[in-house]
């Protein structure tokens, strides 16, 4: 029985509570939680132990949102706890940021160092994949067999799921896509089908054979000696799970479930197009121990990375991933074209052209889409209350209002009148009104790089910086 | 009756409720290692930590307003306090016909699988069903699905890998017109909800359904995997912003997960879950049973400390295959 008098219902306050924590969590980086916490500490010296305390809650919450296992965050709390201790107060940063940085660190060690494949024996070398249902094997498969033919490998893979309807089409039809022969036979065991199968690749010359094996909960015992069954006939280089980004509390008993009869020698983690935090890789390494060798990003065919433990740290702490989108920025931009640019840029010379170019290295960068994701959480709301296929349209859009001006024009927006943006609007396809708005925008913009070019730096807002 | 199947699957893996916590209760009073417990087992059940805290406070204040001072006793009103949050009642089935639901979900979370189990309801309840193949995308989803079709003896409308989804909806809701189906069920593409182009296919989706059979889609369902953790919350939330989705799904629930992000959605998003999935046989989906989930949410699975790889346990053993 409830006590009588409450205004609210449980439910009620349960809604209530999570929709604002949900709204602060969009909204608030971990740095800047943090940052809330260490407001009144503007002491030098060590970090002291009630402060410490504090945010540890903090950074706790943002772990168990992020979905690391409970008792993970238990023990690696203890370990940033001390660490924070020992640590002086740098002069350049604030505590929060200091404490972010310890518990960043205390992350990318805990994720531990990226491993290769270990692609070494008799040829060809077997690559198990393991995993739950609908963990994502069978497209890791296919990525996989892409990324390593793309290393020189001859590939085969072998469809070791006779269960799901249909899960020998979909790797053959993988298989043709990509150019991977793929090795079935329905009336075979899955142990003997792998020995059959990587016995079939020998004889194609392969180097490495794929196993795509069937989807099991690691609680299913005769499935799991099957597994077994299969690496003892086979003996693979590399038993790799697959395992789901999205993957909650249970990760940490997934990951053991299989690791325990298996043994595996590394991990995948799929699904990390989405925008889950990804915590369950933390609780998945620390029970195994394995490395995470790959990460999978798409469903494009290509959409396979090798692991960084860098960028999920960022991103299991809400951080982004700046460093990923400064390598692609990086190998987007021409830096000597940028820097005669930027040198004309701050001396007021900002024209059109200029702007056009622009657009065009952004676009370069890949769909807006992904490159807001790779953004900070909060940092500005920039990859919440932009819709990136919005403004990906609108960029077109503009770059089309500039590619249907004269050159001329493009240099000297003055001599643009009613008339000539009429003609602009409708070589463009677009009204005169959104002419009207980009000339509005460039001038704001040449404005702005005008007076960095006086003042340096500081005359930008903040977000440009 | 379908509660048993699902009780007697989940007895597989897991042990009774309450099972860690009941040894928790032996200690006679509330200290602090009790409520860290029971933290530890809402948060370990997918609960996310900001329900799991403010069931705890709810619970403290409880226990001080009625003088409570034994560990059972608290579990007595967690166990009232959950199945209150869930009052959400699964929506009655639809009684018009043609009757069409519409799968969604993202990738690998059981949604062609789920078709063939809803298909297989529908058909013992005397209805004449056919299934849609909407996902054009993934190779030989289409496959997979008119396997099942084959099994269940059900039509399967198919459309050309990577054609327009649809245009295979528009195709079978006109078929279920002139072939006088009852219950037409379609399975869409995995998505993820991050995707903006994906979803709003989605929306056309239903629009193409709603066109040639007014009022469709009658259900959508978001198909959501037992073990998704925390981003299930924003899943959910994204395919509701997209779609009038009517209900929920928790499919793969015999895992070891407990599917507590399920229980979030409901109280967060008031989406009534609709089906639990679990098992390998077409029978393995029954609908929702709040006294039943909240049992499954606070039973404890076999318990493996960390850092150590015990024996398996006896049982755990899954006897149907």
């Amino acid at each position: 029985m409830l006590s009588a008098g409450r205004s609210l219902s449980a439910k009620q306050t349960v809604r209530r509570l999570v929709c604002q924590s949900w709204c602060a969590k969009m909204f608030e980086t971990l740095t800047e939680r943090l940052q809330g916490v260490f407001r009144n500490l503007s002491r030098r010296g060590k970090l002291r132990p009630a402060d410490v305390d504090t945010a540890l809650q903090e950074i706790r919450l943002a772990l168990l949102e992020a979905d690391v296992h409970y008792q993970v965050v238990k023990d690696f709390l203890e370990t940033v706890r001390e660490e924070s201790l020992g640590e002086d107060i740098s002069r350049s940063l604030n505590p929060a940021q200091q404490v972010v940085g310890i518990l960043n660190r205390e992350l990318i060690v805990t994720l531990g160092e990226p491993a290769p494949l270990t692609l070494v024996g008799e040829k060809p070398r077997a690559i198990m994949l393991v995993g739950l249902q609908g963990s994502g094997k069978t497209t890791t498969a296919a990525k996989l067999a892409r990324w390593l033919r793309g290393h020189g490998e001859r590939v085969w893979m072998v469809a070791a799921d006779p269960r799901r309807p249909a899960a020998a089409e979909q790797l053959k039809v993988l298989g043709d896509e990509i150019g991977v022969p793929v090795f079935f036979d329905p009336k075979l065991s899955p142990p003997n089908l792998c020995e059959a199968g990587k016995e079939e690749a020998s004889k194609g010359g392969a180097s490495v054979v794929i196993l795509d094996t069937a989807g099991r909960s690691q609680l299913d015992q005769p499935m799991m000696e099957e597994l077994r069954d299969i690496r003892d006939a086979i003996h693979p280089v590399e038993v790799l799970l697959v395992a789901d980004a999205m993957t909650g509390q249970e990760a940490l008993r997934i990951a053991q479930g299989f690791q325990e009869p298996l043994g595996l020698t590394g991990m995948i983690l799929s699904k990390m197009d989405g925008d889950a935090r990804g915590g369950a890789a933390i609780s998945m390494r620390v029970v195994t121990g394995v490395p995470i060798k790959f990460i999978g990003t798409g469903e494009a065919r290509d959409a396979l990375e090798t692991f960084d433990p860098n960028r999920l740290a960022s991103r299991i702490l809400g951080m982004g991933d700046l460093r990923g989108l400064y390598e692609k920025a990086e190998g987007s931009f021409d830096m000597d074209q940028a820097g005669q640019q930027a040198a004309r840029l701050l001396q007021g010379e900002f024209t059109l052209e200029d702007f056009l170019e622009q657009l065009a290295m952004m676009r370069r960068m890949g769909p807006l889409g992904k490159l807001l994701e790779m953004f900070p959480t909060g940092f500005g709301g920039a990859n919440l209350q932009v819709d990136g296929n919005v403004a990906e349209r609108q960029l077109i859009r503009t770059q089309a209002i500039i590619q249907s001006m004269t050159s001329d024009e493009r240099r000297r927006p003055d001599l643009l009148n009613a008339s000539r943006k009429r003609r602009i609007a409708s070589g463009s396809g677009t009204t005169v009104q959104e002419v009207n708005q980009l000339l509005r925008q460039y001038k704001q913009m040449r404005r702005m790089f005008k007076k960095a070019g006086k003042r340096g730096m500081t005359g930008l807002p903040f977000k440009l910086r | 009756m379908e509660g048993n199947r699902w009780r007697q699957a989940l007895a597989r893996t897991r042990r009774t409720a309450f099972g860690r916590l009941a040894s928790l209760v032996g200690a006679t009073d509330l200290s602090s290692a009790f409520w860290e417990g029971l933290e530890e087992t809402l948060v370990q059940a997918d609960l996310g930590i900001k329900i799991a805290q403010t069931l705890i406070t709810d619970l403290k204040e409880i226990s001080r307003a009625e003088g409570l001072t034994r560990g059972d006793q608290i579990l007595e009103r967690l166990h009232t306090l959950l199945l209150r949050s869930l009052e959400m009642v699964p929506n009655p089935e639809p009684e018009m016909r043609p009757l069409v639901i519409i799968l969604v979900g993202v990738n690998g979370s059981g949604k062609t699988t789920s078709a063939a189990r809803i298909a297989h309801r529908w058909l013992s309840s005397g209805d004449k069903v056919m299934l849609a193949a909407a996902d054009t995308y993934r190779a030989a989803a289409s496959e997979q699905l008119e396997i099942w079709g084959d099994r269940l003896g059900v039509e399967v409308i198919t459309g050309q890998s990577g054609s327009d989804p649809g245009a295979v909806v528009y195709n079978a809701a006109q078929a279920t017109l002139a072939r006088d189906v009852d219950v037409l069920i379609v399975d869409t593409s995995g998505r993820m909800h991050t995707e903006h182009n994906l979803m709003a296919e989605l929306q056309k989706i239903c629009r193409v359904a709603g066109k040639v059979i007014p009022g469709a889609p009658h259900q959508v369902l978001l198909v959501l995997d037992a073990t998704t953790g925390q981003n299930g919350l924003a899943q959910a939330q994204a395919f509701t912003d997209a779609v009038d989705v009517t209900g929920v799904i928790v499919a793969k629930l015999d895992s070891s997960a407990r599917g507590g992000v399920g229980f979030a959605i409901n109280s967060v998003l008031g989406l009534p879950i609709q089906y639990v999935g679990f098992g390998e046989t077409l029978e393995d989906l029954s609908a929702f049973d709040a006294e039943a989930f909240v049992d499954g949410l606070l039973a404890e699975s076999e318990t493996v400390p960390r850092h150590e790889f015990p024996a398996p346990n006896p049982h755990s053993i899954n006897s149907n295959s």
